[in-house]
């Protein structure tokens, strides 16, 4: 397929429909609504650039189970301390690379700006989202989501998923 | 007149008590850190470089820092390690700007003065001038110029590297009971899954002492607790080297027994209800044989070995001037893993890191300390558990090693 063959504006904006509901939920502090937007066998890992170039598997999160994203959320709730923060997602827009029976194919370009307590802010996060998206009727998930940060350093700890 | 130079740091500002009292202002003053690159990390001591692995070829560089210094990694021609500092002799400009790659001559781009790999200066840019006019002086050798080089070491399959002369050899610094510790872990040839690089807010001693510290890790990081992968009432202890710098502590999962202490505490660690909607996080194998399913161990000044679980990493604990700290952790496999064994280390992973269900609190602690103790520096921590002295000891509920830490720092300092 041609990349002018993938413009199909119905699929673009039904994807990065997906991709603004997703970003809304980390940034509202829904976690609990987080891991419905993955199939239950889904893959989701927050991989730096440096490892993902280099063929290094080792993430930083590495979930192959929606059940791993539950446990994640209740670990986030219950477990973990790290100080109150929230997340602002910007996401760039959606390039469609492919799209078979395997599900849609997009890549996303994402920052997310991390901001504590005390009104600091750190663009803590930048990358991409490689996603693979499938559905089943009108229930679009992520079958696999691949967070890919160029920044390298990751300031102080990752608690709330990207 | 007296040289404030020549007086030895810890005696100017170590208060009464021993190693059981820490001056906060050693968290926070710039002449304190400025001493420590020259007397810590520029002394007797040594610190990992990298892996052997990571330069398997001839020509392979990558570059590191020893404390805040640069230095360069190299593989021979005649495949032997070599590092020195990342410096040029001509105008100090770093001679290799990337992470690392293959080379055979390092040239600084500044004004192209080349190095070998083993650090020697070989040529300088227009050394005879041109046209007989300019050029160094007739008398100039370039064979009486070098990068400042580093006595290197492998060991376990690790690269440590010391800039002093006076530094004994690496075995003899790590100490026999604790070099066993190492060889339990990183007992086959290794492979490397990834890296992570973390940044921390507070001061590179704060970091080290809290690897050290036993008595924080069934307390501060629920998820340990409540999974039984560490408790204080676990079997198990630490090995603290005479010199007090090097540690290494162990526990074993499964066995620990009631353990009214934790019930009767009520501690928030202590939770019974905790379990996991997908248990395959916790699927660990006792790989070693020994039952040991938490091994921490450290070199003085700032190299950790961590074994959770299946989960194995090295971290190299970096300063970034008086309040910042660079952790570098590479995570491990060996070389023999099948692809479910190096799935299971993967997963594992989540258990560390910056991320690490475990370990995720250990980035935010330090700053704690930095952020309380700003107006404190005349005041000192307490460091009395366990006692005053920093012997090996059977249980976890002690900081010796904590202790342990200062007797080697202020034996440095204090030279």
């Amino acid at each position: 397929m041609t990349p002018d063959a993938l413009f199909e504006p119905e699929l673009q904006l039904r994807v990065q429909h997906l991709l603004a509901r997703y970003a809304d939920s980390l940034d509202a502090g829904r976690f609990e609504d987080w891991p419905a937007f993955f199939t239950e066998d889904c893959v989701y890992k927050i991989i730096s650039a440096e490892n993902y170039e280099r063929g290094l598997p080792l993430a930083v999160i590495d979930c192959d189970s929606r059940a791993m994203l539950e446990d994640r959320v209740r670990a986030l709730r219950e477990a973990n301390i790290y100080e109150a923060q929230r997340y602002r997602h910007i996401l760039s827009t959606t390039l469609i690379r492919g799209r078979g029976g395997a599900g849609v194919m997009a890549e996303t370009p994402y920052q997310v700006t991390r901001i504590m307590q005390d009104g600091s802010s750190l663009l803590f996060s930048l990358g991409r989202y490689l996603d693979r998206i499938v559905s089943a009727g009108d229930e679009w998930r992520f079958a696999e989501k691949l967070v890919v940060f160029d920044n390298k350093r990751i300031d102080t700890l990752l608690a709330i998923p990207l | 007149m007296r040289d404030p130079a020549s007086e030895p740091i810890s005696d100017q500002i170590w208060p009464e008590g021993g190693n059981a009292r820490v001056p906060f202002r050693v968290y926070m003053d710039a002449e304190i850190h400025a001493e420590e690159q020259r007397r810590i990390f520029q002394g007797p001591t040594w610190h990992l470089l990298c892996l052997a692995i990571e330069l398997p070829a001839p020509g392979d560089y990558l570059t590191t820092f020893v404390g805040e210094t640069p230095v360069i990694v190299t593989r021979g021609e005649d495949r032997t390690l070599n590092a020195f500092e990342n410096r040029c002799v001509h105008k100090g400009a770093l001679v290799c700007l990337k992470d690392r790659g293959n080379a055979k001559v390092l040239s600084c781009v500044y004004h192209n003065w080349n190095y070998d790999l083993k650090g020697r200066l070989k040529s300088v840019a227009f050394q005879k001038g041109i046209k007989g006019q300019g050029g160094m002086p007739a008398d100039f050798r370039v064979d009486a110029h070098r990068l400042r080089p580093l006595r290197v070491a492998e060991l376990s399959g690790l690269v440590f590297g010391t800039f002093s002369a006076d530094a004994p050899a690496l075995e003899e610094f790590i100490g026999p009971e604790i070099i066993q510790r190492m060889a339990r872990v990183l007992n086959r040839p290794l492979r490397i899954l990834g890296r992570h690089t973390q940044y921390l807010n507070n001061n590179w001693k704060l970091y080290v002492e809290n690897v050290k510290d036993t008595y924080h890790a069934g307390l501060l990081h629920l998820f340990f607790a409540a999974f039984k992968l560490n408790r204080l009432a676990s079997e198990g202890g630490i090995i603290v080297s005479p010199s007090g710098g090097n540690h290494a502590s162990y526990s074993r999962r499964r066995t620990i027994h009631a353990n009214p202490e934790y019930d009767e505490a009520r501690l928030r660690a202590a939770r019974q209800d905790y379990t996991l909607a997908d248990p395959s996080l916790l699927d660990a194998t006792d790989e070693f044989g020994d039952g040991i399913n938490v091994q921490i161990l450290t070199v003085f000044p700032g190299f950790v070995l961590q074994q959770v679980e299946n989960s194995i990493a090295v971290r190299q604990v970096l300063p970034k001037g008086v309040g910042a700290t660079e952790l570098n952790w590479t995570v491990l496999g060996f070389a023999g893993d099948d692809a479910a064994m190096t799935r299971r280390r993967l997963k594992q992973a989540n258990l560390i890191g910056p991320a690490g269900y475990i370990s995720m609190e250990d980035g935010a602690v330090g700053g704690f300390v930095q952020r309380a103790t700003v107006g404190a520096g005349e005041h000192a921590a307490i460091v009395e558990m366990g006692g005053r002295g920093h012997e090996s000891q059977a249980t976890r509920a002690t900081e010796a090693s904590v202790r342990g830490f200062w007797q080697a720092w202020r034996t440095l300092m204090g030279r």
